[in-house]
């Protein structure tokens, strides 16, 4: 054990909500909530690593439909045609747009792997308690919190084209199923990056 | 209420992100403290004070009202034209299978940083006359937790490629909303997406306080 003090040995704990730092007086009764802003306060995330798990499967199973269903139906002078994401960024990729193809690969499914496989390695890693690259793993997740919204982009997107082009037999563009399935994906690994507690990395350290 | 005494340490600072805890230190302009076991950020030296933070807040107003009422996009086919605002696109969504995502949409692209706009200005008009907002505390929370979902630079990334992924077949112009949109995107960084925890420092009290003030 080296390095500054934690929170547990100086017997304090942070409000998450305000950051004030106050006496750990969760055992005695009535000393549940931060005195300067109300929160709710808790040495851990409750649940933390049973919630995430959950959220993170969840999200990872609603990426199976994402992808395979549709995410856009484009009709053109009366031909029309259904697009999943992937379809998306090849017609760009064909079409020469090397960098809005890449633009919307990252974040339609190099961002969502990527979140995949952190929280699933973190959560891994915090429960069998391992000591390996703690200060790495921290770092990775917080760029998981950092890039995690921008999965958005796609679903953002489509509400633009889709309330643009309205041209009744001449040229439409609707939004499809799958769409909603990828904002799923979206929401629920914010939710489960946001219910992971990283200080979990570190409590193996105290042991 | 404080009376039965649970100590607090506001010289103290705990990284959120390991637990550890560090004394405060006063940092100049520019610096950032980090934590010396996991190097996530603890705190930076706020360049802003109440003046100006409530004057970039009333800009930022400014322009999510413009960015809202302004159609951001405009596309003409064959002497047709057509046009949308922020509202118009996610609304688009709610027609049709996929119609639940039009609800987060609407909300990270419109509802969430017309609120993150809101709760600031409210709490800066009183923070500068020293004086805490009424219902400061949840007002500070909410805060917190809207930030992860306020998503106007994603939307401006989107609008972009939309722009682009249109001018193949069709003729594209940028609305006057779209400037709008980059001013407010840049804006709603410095004021809300940053460390707000300081204005609890800057306004000094605690809940039970206002009221003997006013």
């Amino acid at each position: 054990m080296s390095g500054p003090p934690r929170a547990w040995q100086l017997l304090v704990l942070a409000c998450h909500a305000c950051g004030m730092v106050l006496e750990d007086a969760l055992d005695r009764p009535g000393h549940g909530r931060c005195p300067r802003c109300g929160a709710v306060l808790h040495r851990r995330r409750p649940n933390s690593i049973a919630r995430t798990w959950a959220l993170l499967i969840a999200g990872m199973l609603f990426y199976i439909p994402a992808n395979v269903l549709p995410v856009m139906y484009t009709s053109m002078l009366g031909s029309g045609s259904d697009n999943t994401i992937l379809q998306g960024v090849v017609e760009f990729w064909h079409g020469g747009s090397y960098g809005i193809a890449l633009v919307i690969f990252i974040a339609s499914v190099a961002v969502p792997c990527t979140k995949f496989l952190i929280l699933g390695m973190l959560l891994i890693t915090v429960q069998r308690r391992s000591n390996w690259a703690r200060r790495e793993r921290a770092r990775l997740y917080r760029l998981v919190e950092l890039i995690g919204y921008w999965s958005m982009l796609d679903v953002l997107v489509v509400a633009i084209v889709a309330a643009l082009v309205k041209f009744q037999s001449l040229s439409d563009i609707e939004p499809r199923s799958g769409i909603l399935f990828f904002g799923m994906v979206v929401i629920l690994t914010m939710l489960a990056a946001m219910q992971f507690d990283p200080r979990l990395i570190w409590d193996s350290e105290d042991t | 209420m404080s009376g039965d005494g649970v100590r607090t340490f506001p010289e103290w600072v705990v990284c959120e992100h390991c637990d550890s805890v560090y004394r405060r230190v006063a940092l100049t302009n520019g610096q950032v403290a980090r934590c010396e076991r996991c190097r996530a950020l603890l705190y930076r030296a706020s360049r802003l004070d109440t003046e100006r933070w409530l004057a970039l807040t009333i800009a930022a107003a400014i322009m999510f009202v413009i960015a809202n009422v302004c159609p951001v996009v405009r596309i003409s086919l064959q002497g047709l034209h057509n046009e949308v605002t922020l509202w118009q696109s996610a609304a688009a969504l709610a027609h049709g299978p996929a119609a639940p995502i039009a609800v987060p949409a609407a909300l990270s692209i419109i509802v969430v940083p017309f609120l993150q706009i809101a709760l600031l200005g409210w709490i800066l008009v009183f923070a500068r006359h020293n004086r805490c907002a009424p219902g400061f505390a949840p007002a500070m929370r909410m805060l917190v937790a809207l930030r992860p979902w306020s998503m106007v630079e994603v939307c401006m990334l989107g609008i972009l490629v939309a722009i682009i992924k249109l001018s193949s077949f069709l003729e594209v112009a940028p609305g006057p909303g779209i400037w709008a949109m980059a001013v407010l995107m840049v804006l709603i960084t410095i004021i809300a997406n940053r460390d707000v925890h300081w204005l609890w420092d800057m306004v000094e009290v605690g809940p039970q306080k206002p009221e003997s003030q006013a």
